[in-house]
C-alpha cells in the first residue's frame, strides 16, 4: 500500500539537479518573441494623451499593442478587469499597452518608453478614505448575525491594523503561447487555473474552449497568487501571438510583479466582547474593513472566508460580523494561502488575548473555556510523527488504523456563526496534548522568572489553536476529474485536474494510483496538468487539491482495476502482482492479457464533495465537507529598546487525518508556519501616499529568511482518521497551518505585555518599530 | 571583451558584452535553465553559482555577475554539481532524502550554495543559506539536509582548475594601470563587485562603460599592523574574516551585512564609494577612526573617511579619482556595531550605530559615534559625542546626552522605518551600549531555545 508512505516530492531529483522545468526553460522555437507591459505611474487619473512612438522606435520592438476593440478582461469574477486600462488608470502599476520584442531585455527596455500624459484624480488609499467616500463592492456591508446579545459581566474593545502580504513565489508569472494551425492556441502557464487560462483566452480570442489548450507541469511557488494573477500575462501572450503568428513568452521582472500583481487583502478588524469571571464570551461584534484594491478578483469570497472563520476555534453564543469590502486605488488584492481565513482567525485569537488580559489570566486558559464542546468520543491514542530531529519519517500512517470514526451526537453540537455544527471537534484533546508535550505550563512559568531579571531582554509565549473549513465557499467548484491509462507494458499515466505548485499534490495522488493498483509509484507517470485531457478543473485552491483530485483518480483506477478483474473473474492487486483464482501475473501481464481480450484500459473519473449546501447571502449553511485542526506553540524573544525579535520554539501538532504522504504534510506544516509567522512579523507592504509601492522588490520586502526559522523547531502530525469519508481518511494540509503562525504574532504580543500594566494593542506586522512603539504604550 | 573561463570544467572563450549577465548568457545562450531567475537584483539567490579562482570556491549571484568578471575563473552551474555521469552530490542526495524542495525554483540556488559551504568545510549553515530565500520549505529541512551531508567527502569532480587570463585595458590588473586607464576615461564606471552596479543595469536598465576592478591583486590586499591597511579591492567576506579577532563587533555587523553571495562580490571600497547613506561599512569605519586614501593618476591624497561624504550621493572625489584604500587602528576594545533591520540576515539598515568610546578612569576622554541610516550620509553625531566627553562613563551620563540626538540627526521616513522610530532607536542603542559594556545581555540573537 503506497498511500500514506513518507515518500520524497516526486520531482525532487529534478529539482535537485537543475533539470525540472519551469514554464521559462522550455525550449521555444526561432524567432519567439518576448512581452513587457508598459505601466501607470499614477494611482488615478485619466490619460489625456499616450506617446507611444519611441517605444516603436526602440531597438528589438516588433509591436506595440495599446487599441484593443473590444478590451480583453482578465477578471476572474465580475469582468472589470480590462487587460490594458481603458481612458482611466486605477492603480500604480496597471498595464497600459504591451510591448511585443525579440527579447526579454528589449521588452523591459522600451516598456519604460511610453509617454504618457494624465489628468490626475483623488486616490482613494487607505480604508478610512474609502470608508468615508464610500467606495466599495457590493452595496454596502455584509452582516451576519447569531444569538442574543446580553449584558455581560466585563467587555474589551479595540481595533487592530493587519497587514498584506505578497506572495513572492519565487517563480514569478510567466506565459508562453504557441500559436496553432486554424487559429488554434497552445498556452504554458504558470497558474493554479488552467481552465480559467483556457476560458479567459478563448474570451479574449473569439474561439471556443476547445480551441485553446493550458497546460502546466509545475509552477514555482503559487499560494494563491497564481489563482487569477496569470490571466493577463496568457491573455496578452495569446493576443501578441495571434497578431504576430509568432510564439510570444511573457515573464513579469520581480519588480513588475510585485507592482502589477494583488496581494493578500490587508484589513482594520474593529472588535468588542462580553465575557464572564472566567473568560467565557457571551457575545463578540466585528467589523472587518478589507483594502481590496480597484477590482474585485476573488475579494468578495476572501472576505465571505474571513466571516466563516472569525471564531477560529470558539464557540460565540452571540455574534455580529460586519465586513466593507472597499475599493482602493492599489493593486486588487487576491487569493492568498488561508483566503481570508487567517484574517477572520487573528481577529478572535486577538480578542481572546485581550480578555485574559484584561482578566489577568492564562490566555490559554480562555482559549480552553472557550473552545467548541467536545463530543463525547474517547480521545483516539494517534500515532504520531515526531521529526524535528529524527532525519528519517516513520511511517505507520493509515495502516492499521481502523477506518471508522467515532459517530458524534449531532444533538449535541454547538453551531458556527453560520448555523454549522461542529461535529469534529479536537482541540481539546489536541491542545492539552499539545501543551503537555510543548511543557507549555512550566516554561510559561519559567518565562515569567526569566523576565524579572532581564530588564532589556523579553521572552514570551503563546498557544493557538487552529480550526479551519475545508471546501470551497463556491459550491460548484467542490469537482475533480481524472484521465487513466494503463499501457499494455502494464505502466500507468495519471492526469487530473489539480495542479502541482510544490506541495507534492501529483506525488500523493500518484500514491493513491498505485495503492489501486497495487503496484510502486515509480510505475506510474505523472503527467502535467492538461486542459486537453481533463476539462472543466477548478483551481487548485482552498487546500482541496488532494481532497478533489484525489479521490477522482482513485474512481478511474478502481474502474480500470475492476475491468481487469472482471476480465479475470476476479482478482486482487498488491505488490506488483495480480491474482486470480489460478494464476499470478505480473500487474503488466495482466495489462497485456487484458488488452488482448479488448478490454479498455483508459478511464475517467469524477468526484463532487457531499454533504455540502451553502447559502453566502444569508450566511447559513454547511459550506464546510469538513474541518481541520492544529495547535502551536512559541516562544519568542523582543529586545525592549529597539523592538528586534526573535523565535526561539516552536512545537506544532496539526491534524491531517491519516496523512497520504507524512513527509510532505510535515513539509506544508513547517513552510505554512514560517510564512504565517512572515505575514505577521517581518513581511511589510508599504504604499506611499500617491499610492507607490515602496517595497516591490526582495531588498525592501523581507519573507523570512533561513535563520528566521524557529531554532527548535517540533511538528507532529495528530493522525485520528478523518470522521468523513476522504480521500484514505485523510485531511486537507494546505492552509491549515499558515495561521499556526499566529502564535508567534501572540508570543510577541505576551512578551510586551510583561513590560507594562496595559495591554499592547499590537499591529500587525510586528516589525521592530511596531512593537517599540506597543511598548510605549503598555 | 574576450574573455576565456571554465563552465562545469569545459574551457569557454567568447567575446562578451560588457554588461551581459552570466544568468541571461546561461539561460538564453547556453540553454543552461537549471540557474533561475527569481529577482534580478542579487536579492533571493536561485541564480546562485559557485565560482572558483586562485582564493578558492565561492557562491555568487548569477543575475548580477557580468561576464567579463568571469574571465580566469571556472564557474559550476547546478548542472555541474552532480557528476558528469549523473551521480548525485551529497548535498543533492540529501536534499531528496529530507524533503529539502517543494516547488524546486528556489532548490538549485540551494543546492549551490550548499555545494560550496560543503566545499569550504562551513557547518554555520544559517550563514552559508541567508542569501537563499525559499518560501515553501520553512528551511527546516534544508538545513537537517545540509547538517546530513556535512561528513560527506567532497566529489572529485568538484575540484575546478582555472584558465589563464585574458589582457584587457578595461581590466586593469594592477593599481597603476587602473590608474592610467581611469585618468583616461574619467566617465566610465568602475566596477567591482557589481552589487550595486548591476541593478543600474538589470533594473535601472542603464547603459554603462565599465572598467572592471576584480583583477587588481594589489588592491586586494590588507595589511594587519598598529594600522590596518585595507584594498579598496577587499571583498566584505575577506574583511569579516581578517577583523573576528581584531574588532569582533564589526566582524558580526559583517556578517549581517547583506548575504554571503554579496559579500564574496561586494568590496569595501565599493561601500565607501559608492556613498549611499545606508551602507554597513562606514558607520563601524568612522567610528575607528578611518582615513580613506583616494588616488588620481599618481596623485594621492589622504582625508578622514567622514569627509568623504559631502551630502546624499555627493562625495568629495575628482573625476578619474578612486578609491585605493582605507586605513584603521588595529585596537578599539570598546567598539561595538549595531544594525537595526526588519530581518536580521540579509537585510538593508533601517539605522546602523556604531559607537568607539575611550574611557579613562571613569571618564569618558573620547568619542566616535557614527551612524547610517539617519541623514543622507554616514554621519558622525558629534552633538552627542561633545554631550557625552568629559562625563563619567554612567547611565546618568547617557541619558543626559540622548537629546543631543536630535540634533545630530533629522533622519527620514521611508519603507524601513519612520523618522520617529529612527530616532528613537539610535538614542536607545547608546543605552544598549551602556550596558552591553557593562557585559549585559543585549542581544536577540544570543538568547538560546
Amino acid at each position: 500500500m503506497s498511500m500514506g508512505k513518507p515518500l520524497p516530492h516526486d520531482a525532487a531529483p529534478l529539482h535537485v539537479t537543475g533539470q525540472a522545468r519551469y514554464i521559462d526553460d522550455i525550449p521555444t522555437p526561432r524567432g519567439s518573441l518576448h512581452l513587457a507591459f508598459g505601466l501607470s505611474t499614477v494611482a488615478h487619473g485619466d490619460i489625456t494623451a499616450m506617446d507611444l512612438s519611441a517605444v516603436r522606435a526602440a531597438e528589438g520592438v516588433v509591436a506595440v499593442i495599446a487599441d484593443l476593440d473590444p478590451m480583453p478582461d482578465c477578471s476572474p469574477s465580475v469582468h472589470d478587469e480590462p487587460l490594458l486600462a481603458v481612458g482611466r488608470v486605477h492603480y500604480v502599476g496597471q498595464p497600459l499597452f504591451i510591448v511585443v520584442a525579440t527579447s526579454h531585455l528589449a521588452a523591459r527596455k522600451a516598456a519604460r518608453l511610453g509617454k504618457i500624459e494624465y489628468a490626475e484624480l483623488p486616490a482613494i488609499l487607505t480604508v478610512d478614505e474609502a470608508m468615508a467616500a464610500n467606495t466599495r463592492f457590493e452595496q454596502g456591508p455584509v452582516i451576519w448575525q447569531k444569538g442574543e446579545f446580553n449584558d455581560a459581566p466585563h467587555y474589551v474593545e479595540g481595533q487592530m491594523e493587519v497587514g498584506g502580504q505578497e506572495h513572492f513565489y519565487l517563480e514569478g508569472q510567466v506565459a508562453l503561447a504557441l500559436p496553432q494551425e486554424g487559429g488554434d492556441m497552445v498556452v504554458h502557464s504558470s497558474t493554479q487555473h488552467p481552465t480559467e487560462i483556457q476560458h479567459k483566452v478563448a474570451h479574449a480570442l473569439h474561439v471556443p474552449m476547445n480551441a485553446v489548450r493550458v497546460e502546466v507541469r509545475r509552477m514555482g511557488g503559487g499560494f494563491g497568487g497564481k489563482e487569477s494573477q496569470g490571466n493577463a500575462l496568457a491573455i496578452a501572450c495569446a493576443i501578441a501571438a495571434r497578431l504576430t503568428g509568432k510564439p510570444c513568452k511573457m515573464r513579469y521582472d520581480r519588480d513588475d510583479d510585485m507592482m502589477i500583481t494583488g496581494k493578500r487583502h490587508d484589513l482594520r478588524i474593529e472588535y468588542r466582547a462580553g465575557f464572564d469571571d472566567d473568560g467565557r464570551i457571551t457575545g463578540v461584534e466585528f467589523r472587518h474593513l478589507f483594502r481590496c484594491g480597484w477590482s474585485q478578483d476573488l475579494s468578495l469570497p476572501v472576505a465571505d472566508r474571513a466571516m466563516l472563520h472569525a471564531d477560529n476555534a470558539y464557540f460565540l453564543p452571540a455574534v455580529r460580523i460586519e465586513s466593507h469590502r472597499l475599493r482602493t486605488n492599489t493593486q486588487s488584492a487576491t487569493a492568498y494561502r488561508g483566503f481570508g481565513g487567517p484574517q477572520g482567525v487573528i481577529g478572535i485569537e486577538r480578542v481572546i488575548d485581550h480578555i485574559a488580559h484584561t482578566l489577568g489570566m492564562d490566555p490559554l486558559e480562555v482559549r480552553r473555556v472557550n473552545f467548541y464542546r467536545a463530543m463525547g468520543h474517547a480521545p483516539n491514542p494517534a500515532p504520531q510523527h515526531p521529526v524535528a530531529t529524527t532525519p528519517e519519517l516513520t511511517s505507520q500512517a493509515a495502516e492499521g488504523v481502523p477506518h471508522t470514526a467515532p459517530k458524534p451526537d449531532p444533538g449535541t453540537a454547538q453551531t458556527t456563526p453560520y448555523h454549522m455544527p461542529v461535529e469534529d471537534f479536537i482541540g481539546h484533546e489536541l491542545c492539552a496534548e499539545l501543551t503537555r508535550t510543548s511543557d507549555y505550563r512550566a516554561r510559561r512559568k519559567a518565562i515569567a522568572e526569566w523576565n524579572a531579571g532581564s530588564p532589556i531582554l523579553k521572552r514570551g509565549i503563546a498557544l493557538t489553536p487552529v480550526k479551519f473549513g475545508i471546501s470551497f465557499t463556491l459550491t460548484w467548484l467542490n469537482q475533480a476529474g481524472a484521465l487513466v491509462h494503463v499501457y499494455q507494458d502494464g505502466s500507468v499515466h495519471l492526469n487530473h485536474g489539480g495542479t502541482e505548485m510544490g506541495q507534492g499534490l501529483f506525488q500523493k495522488v500518484a500514491q493513491v494510483a498505485a495503492g489501486v493498483f497495487g503496484i510502486d509509484t515509480s510505475a506510474v507517470k505523472i503527467t502535467a496538468t492538461d486542459t486537453g485531457k481533463v476539462p472543466n478543473t477548478s483551481a487548485t485552491a482552498a487546500s482541496s487539491g488532494s481532497d478533489l483530485n484525489g479521490m477522482a483518480v482513485k474512481a478511474a483506477c478502481e474502474t480500470l482495476r475492476d475491468r481487469i478483474s472482471d476480465h479475470f473473474g476476479g482478482a486482487t492487486f498488491a505488490n506488483g502482482r495480480v491474482r486470480t483464482a489460478d494464476a499470478d501475473m505480473s500487474f503488466a501481464e495482466a495489462a497485456a492479457r487484458a488488452y488482448q481480450a479488448r478490454v479498455s484500459l483508459s478511464a475517467t473519473g469524477y468526484y463532487a464533495t457531499p454533504k455540502i449546501t451553502w447559502d453566502r447571502l444569508r450566511g447559513q449553511g454547511r459550506p464546510f465537507f469538513y474541518f481541520a485542526y492544529g495547535a502551536a506553540v512559541t516562544e519568542v524573544v523582543i529586545d525592549t529598546l529597539t523592538g528586534e525579535n526573535r523565535i526561539l520554539r516552536t512545537d506544532i501538532l496539526h491534524d491531517t487525518g491519516s496523512s497520504l504522504n507524512p513527509a510532505l504534510d510535515i513539509g506544508q506544516i513547517e513552510g505554512g508556519y514560517v510564512q504565517g509567522a512572515g505575514w505577521l512579523t517581518t513581511e511589510e507592504l508599504v504604499w506611499d501616499d500617491k499610492g507607490r509601492l515602496r517595497t516591490h522588490a526582495p531588498s525592501t520586502y523581507k519573507i523570512p529568511a533561513c535563520s528566521d526559522r524557529p531554532r527548535d523547531f517540533r511538528v507532529a502530525l495528530w493522525e485520528r482518521p478523518n470522521p468523513e469519508n476522504s480521500i484514505g481518511r485523510s485531511k486537507a494540509v494546505g492552509e491549515p497551518p499558515f495561521m499556526l503562525g499566529i502564535s508567534a504574532f501572540m508570543a510577541i504580543s505576551d512578551a510586551i505585555a510583561s513590560c507594562g500594566a496595559r495591554y499592547p494593542a499590537l499591529d500587525a506586522p510586528a516589525t521592530p518599530e511596531r512593537i517599540l512603539k506597543a511598548l510605549g504604550h503598555v | 571583451m574576450q574573455i576565456a573561463f571554465h563552465l562545469n570544467g569545459t574551457p569557454v572563450r567568447l567575446d562578451a558584452p560588457p554588461t551581459r549577465t552570466l544568468l541571461d548568457w546561461l539561460r538564453e545562450d547556453r540553454g543552461l535553465c537549471g540557474t533561475k531567475e527569481g529577482c534580478n537584483e542579487g536579492d533571493c539567490g536561485a541564480c546562485t553559482v559557485m565560482v572558483t579562482d586562485e582564493g578558492g570556491a565561492r557562491a555568487l549571484n548569477a543575475c548580477i555577475l557580468f561576464l567579463p568578471q568571469l574571465d580566469g575563473k571556472s564557474v559550476r552551474t547546478v548542472e555541474g554539481i552532480s557528476s558528469p555521469e549523473g551521480a548525485l552530490h551529497p548535498v543533492q542526495e540529501a536534499m531528496i532524502a529530507h524533503h529539502g524542495s517543494q516547488c524546486g525554483f528556489c532548490t538549485p540556488g540551494f543546492v549551490v550554495s550548499m555545494a560550496v559551504g560543503h566545499a569550504c568545510g562551513r557547518t554555520d549553515h544559517d550563514d552559508v543559506l541567508a542569501g537563499n530565500l525559499c518560501r515553501c520549505t520553512g528551511y527546516a529541512p534544508i538545513i537537517r539536509a545540509a547538517e546530513a551531508a556535512e561528513a560527506a567527502p567532497v566529489p572529485a569532480w568538484m575540484q575546478d582548475t582555472v584558465p589563464e587570463r585574458t589582457a584587457d585595458p578595461f581590466r586593469p590588473s594592477s593599481v597603476a594601470e587602473l590608474a592610467r586607464v581611469y585618468a583616461a576615461h574619467p566617465d566610465a564606471t568602475l566596477v567591482a563587485g557589481a552589487t550595486d552596479v548591476g541593478l543600474w543595469v538589470t533594473k535601472e536598465l542603464r547603459s554603462i562603460r565599465p572598467i572592471f576592478l576584480n583583477g587588481l591583486r594589489d588592491m586586494q590586499q590588507i595589511e594587519m599592523g598598529e594600522t590596518i591597511r585595507i584594498g579598496a579591492g577587499v571583498t566584505i567576506s575577506a574583511l569579516r574574516d581578517a577583523m573576528r579577532d581584531v574588532h569582533p563587533s564589526f566582524a558580526e555587523l559583517l556578517r549581517r551585512y547583506a548575504s554571503v553571495q554579496i559579500r564574496n562580490a561586494a568590496t569595501i571600497g565599493g561601500n565607501i564609494a559608492n556613498g549611499s547613506p545606508i551602507g554597513d561599512g562606514p558607520p563601524a569605519l568612522i567610528a575607528l577612526g578611518a582615513a580613506l586614501h583616494l588616488r588620481r593618476g599618481d596623485a594621492v591624497r589622504q582625508i578622514p573617511l567622514e569627509d568623504f561624504f559631502l551630502e546624499y550621493r555627493r562625495q568629495d572625489r575628482l573625476a578619474g579619482e578612486f578609491v585605493e584604500a582605507v586605513t584603521i587602528p588595529a585596537a578599539a576594545p570598546t567598539l561595538r556595531c549595531y544594525k537595526i533591520s526588519k530581518r536580521f540576515d540579509q537585510d538593508i539598515s533601517a539605522a546602523c550605530g556604531c559607537f568607539n568610546l575611550t574611557i579613562e578612569g571613569s571618564i569618558i576622554t573620547d568619542a566616535r559615534i557614527a551612524f547610517g541610516g539617519m541623514a543622507g550620509i554616514p554621519k558622525r553625531a558629534t552633538a552627542v559625542e561633545t554631550a557625552l566627553i568629559g562625563q563619567p562613563w554612567s547611565l546618568a551620563t547617557v541619558t543626559s546626552a540622548l537629546p543631543a540626538f536630535a540634533t545630530d540627526y533629522q533622519p527620514m521616513t521611508d519603507m524601513r522605518a519612520s523618522a520617529e522610530y529612527r530616532l528613537e532607536a539610535a538614542r536607545n542603542l547608546l543605552v544598549r551600549y551602556f550596558h552591553d559594556l557593562s557585559g549585559e545581555p543585549v542581544s536577540v540573537l544570543e538568547v538560546a531555545p
